[in-house]
């Protein structure tokens, strides 16, 4: 066990982790950040996907006394003063999501996605969000709310 | 409940059924013979006692008939309801408010619903078999029609009017005459609403809902795209610990040596050991998982079957004991010697998985002899019965509460993980959260059986089927019967003791029934020459059937449709759980063995909508997950190991795999309505396994169809 800082979602956050734990196990065990999903360990599902430095990572496979010092963003980090981001926004209207487990996952991999490309084609974004699995198959609405999120970026 | 209700859930109860338990504690076996020699039987509920229980009530659970076991309403008009269903992604949560508030008069945002939760709502059987919306549905609504009725007569008193001068609406009684009006909270004062449920109650027909039938958005829609909805793997207690349980190395296993010293030795570990079971907790998740890998076992686990020899041993394994009674009309022999086509083909289906996102988990805490457990399951009140059983202590000492769940499709109706935790936490002293891995979910969930389906017919050269003789082993009797007026048949399901521990999954038997059904009527049809969906309706009488399938049909151009070498059209369709499908799917092939779904029509008859958004939600989930048994998902096994139990080696559907898909709701506000949880499921693979054949003539019979890509046509 030994002491490191990370910074999750604009803060620093003082924690002591095993030299094998995961940012995974960290964000939800010992932060009590329960947002970051648990769905595969093998980063197959994107359910614990989360931002490291604005990029998708699979917070599973992530080891936490790698990220050290750089900047994380969860599921929780996306609100702002009640406000939500617009691809929460977009989940949300088109209802994307039936259980909702994957759904932070889905989230994290649009944001970083629409990042890098903000006028995403329907191939485009079926090719960046086959590593997330929606087991509940609402991918066709999933699709509809990446394009909405972009949209709305788009216009501000 | 009346006898048919009765018999019905019976039936479901049975056919959801999941093969045996995962522990039996040596406390078990030890308190197990004190009990019998005290003369106290403990209820196993497996399938015998449940059919000499089912005459008499269901285990002696009435459902409550007064009003205050259902809704509840405070002095500020806050609406609660209590149902003992839970919510997994099926939306439920709304559709049920919906139905509350358009019977009660109030707005949705004033309902809040209290759901799987043993102590506070009334038992219910599970949340499966698309029952919630034709029997939760109903009881709630009448529940709510009799409390408006209450209500009105109320305000009537008081106010000494005629209950008929005054009417209910946005949650206040209201005397049109006189303008004065009284919130429902203000009225009762937050009291009680004693008084027994209406019968019949005084229902809003659907062609007069306002509320129901709306596509109202997702109650705590919001919780789930912030990522604060908390599933039971979420939860946390003080002092909690993290469980892990040491699994064997095959199933049957028994344990023949054990050292656990060095896990121990860890500061903090707890080792539980009760028999075959051995489980650790600690602090952390990472001390749990060193602490498991500590530990020394030896197994012994017992030759078992595999893959390779599935489908015979399925047929050689049928279970005498269990035979159901095969369904017989005319005679299929004689009406054969006449037939002028005679077909006879074998279709099979794997074992597959659930893989329910949020793998089972479950958060249990002991205070003296009272155990709380969260979990997500689809049976609380089995769930709690489980627990009782396992730590022998009466179901009123445990209280099962389930979080809204990261989905289920018939996988979570055991407490497998709630027994396990609630053992670790004994052997602790202290809370224990367990959440399985996902190679656990794989390995020792249970799966959806795999089956062996015989089909004998005989059609006239005119197309109509003359006979019908249809053998399902193992894989289950739902769906079985043929929508189709055929004069002579014989349907019977063979009970089989499965190699591996089998149980409820969507839709059951109904997906591989209708894929050999309705893959075997577009053979009679290419038998005869005749068009497959012409030769369908020649066959059909069912209005509502015949209806999907036209609807269908009709958008998706069937009689425009150009088949070629690359580009194939299937059409398939059912009745199953109430609700009519009929299914069109368009299937392009590209190179030499790739099958790829592009667009798939469904139309879909349950009765009037409650929730068109919802309901097409679970439409197209329910077609996309039937992309994953028809296409490509099977459980591989050898010998008492899951060969393939992680989602780099399990399949399933991706974002690649979704088609184009249009949904037609046929909206029959004329009729009851019903469940849409798994029918919808049921037409994809057919249709697909039909449109691969037009366009390549190769005949696939076997789910998956495609694991390994299309076979060559000369194989």
């Amino acid at each position: 066990m030994a002491p490191i800082v990370l910074l999750v979602n604009g803060t620093e956050r003082r924690v002591e982790v095993a030299s094998d734990e995961s940012l995974l196990s960290v964000l939800r065990d010992r932060l009590q950040m329960t947002g970051t999903k648990y769905g595969c360990g093998e980063g197959q599902c994107g359910a614990c996907t989360v931002l490291i430095d604005g990029r998708p990572a699979r917070s599973c496979l992530t080891l936490a006394s790698q990220v050290a010092g750089r900047k994380i963003t969860t599921i929780e980090g996306l609100e702002h003063d009640g406000k939500l981001h617009p691809v929460q926004e977009a989940f949300l209207h088109e209802e994307a999501f039936q259980c909702g487990y994957c759904t932070s996952g889905m989230i994290m991999s649009t944001v970083g996605f629409l990042a890098s490309t903000p006028k995403p084609t329907e191939e485009e974004i079926k090719r960046h969000m086959d590593g997330n699995i929606c087991r509940c198959g609402t991918y066709p609405r999933i699709v509809q709310a990446v394009a909405r999120a972009a949209e709305m970026a788009r216009k501000g | 409940m009346n006898n048919h209700i009765d018999h019905e859930l019976e039936q479901a109860l049975i056919q959801h059924e999941v093969d045996g338990r995962l522990h039996w504690f040596e406390l078990d076996r030890r308190d197990f013979f004190k009990l019998l020699g005290c003369g106290v039987v403990v209820c196993l509920c497996t399938r015998d006692a449940l059919s000499q229980e089912s005459g008499r009530g269901f285990w002696q659970h009435e459902l409550p008939k007064d009003i205050a076991a259902w809704i509840h309403i405070s002095e500020n008009n806050a609406v609660t309801v209590f149902t003992g269903k839970v919510e997994m992604g099926q939306n439920i949560r709304t559709s049920l408010a919906q139905q509350v508030a358009e019977e009660l008069r109030v707005p949705i945002a004033s309902i809040a619903m209290i759901m799987g939760d043993t102590d506070r709502t009334a038992w219910d059987a599970g949340t499966f078999g698309s029952r919630t919306t034709p029997t939760m549905g109903p009881q709630l609504r009448a529940a709510a029609a009799s409390a408006r009725d209450l209500l009105i007569a109320t305000a009537a008193q008081q106010w000494k009017v005629s209950p008929t001068a005054l009417s209910a609406a946005n949650g206040r009684i209201i005397d049109s005459k006189s303008r004065q009006s009284i919130t429902y909270g203000q009225l009762m004062h937050g009291q009680q609403l004693v008084k027994l449920i209406t019968t019949p109650a005084p229902l809003t027909p659907p062609v007069d809902w306002k509320i129901a039938g709306t596509p109202v958005p997702k109650i705590d829609g919001r919780a789930f795209v912030t990522g604060r909805h908390k599933y039971s793997a979420d939860l946390s207690r003080p002092d909690m610990l993290f469980g892990k349980v040491l699994r064997p190395s095959g199933f049957k296993a028994t344990l023949t040596s054990l050292d656990t010293k060095a896990a121990e030795a860890i500061p903090g570990v707890i080792v539980a050991h009760d028999g075959d079971f051995v489980a650790v907790a600690a602090a952390d998740s990472s001390t749990a998982e060193r602490a498991l890998r500590a530990i020394k076992a030896k197994w012994s686990v017992p030759p078992q079957p595999s893959n390779a020899d599935l489908f015979s041993y399925l047929k050689d394994h049928v279970t005498a004991s269990r035979r159901d009674e095969p369904h017989i009309v005319g005679s299929v022999d004689r009406a054969l010697a006449d037939a002028d086509i005679k077909l006879s083909q074998t279709y099979t289906v794997q074992y597959i998985a659930h893989a329910p996102l949020e793998p089972r988990a479950a958060l249990a805490e002991w205070q003296g002899d009272k155990l709380t457990v969260y979990t997500g399951t689809q049976r609380p009140f089995a769930v709690r019965d489980e627990l009782a059983d396992a730590f022998h202590i009466s179901s009123d000492k445990v209280r099962v509460l389930v979080p809204d769940t990261g989905s289920a499709y018939g996988g979570k109706h055991t407490g497998d993980a709630a027994v396990e935790a609630a053992r670790i936490a004994k052997a602790a002293g202290k809370p224990v959260k367990l959440v399985w891995t996902r190679e656990e979910e794989f390995t020792w969930a249970y799966f959806r059986p795999a089956g062996v389906i015989d089909i004998r017919s005989g059609a006239h050269k005119d197309g109509t089927i003359v006979a019908w003789e249809f053998h399902n082993y193992n894989s289950g009797p739902a769906g079985i019967g043929s929508p189709y007026s055929i004069a002579n048949q014989k349907i019977e399901f063979h009970p089989v003791d499965s190699p591996l521990r089998q149980g409820s999954y969507r839709s059951l038997a109904a997906a591989a029934n209708h894929f050999a059904r309705e893959s075997h009527m577009d053979e009679l049809a290419h038998a005869v020459a005749m068009d497959p969906l012409d030769f369908r309706l020649k066959n059909l009488d069912d209005d509502r059937l015949r209806a999907v399938f036209q609807a269908a049909a009709d958008k998706f151009g069937w009689r425009n449709r150009k088949p070629s070498s690359t580009r194939g059209f299937g059409i398939a369709g059912g009745f199953e759980k109430g609700g009519y499908v009929a299914t069109c799917a368009e299937v392009e092939i590209v190179g030499e063995k790739n099958v790829h779904i592009r667009r798939v029509v469904e139309a879909f008859d349950c009765g009037p909508v409650i929730n068109p958004n919802g309901l097409r939600n679970q439409i197209m989930g329910g077609i996309v997950q039937g992309i994953g048994g028809a296409l490509f998902e099977a459980i591989r096994f050898s010998n008492g190991r899951i060969l393939n139990p992680y989602f780099s080696e399990y399949r399933v559907p991706r974002f690649a795999d979704a088609p184009e898909i249009e949904i037609i709701l046929m909206d029959r506000k004329d009729k009851p309505p019903m469940g849409a949880g798994e029918t919808p499921l049921i037409g994809l693979a057919p249709a697909v396994g039909n449109a691969i054949f037009s366009a390549t003539g190769i005949r696939l019979r076997s789910l998956p169809m495609v694991p390994n890509g299309l076979p060559s046509k000369r194989a």
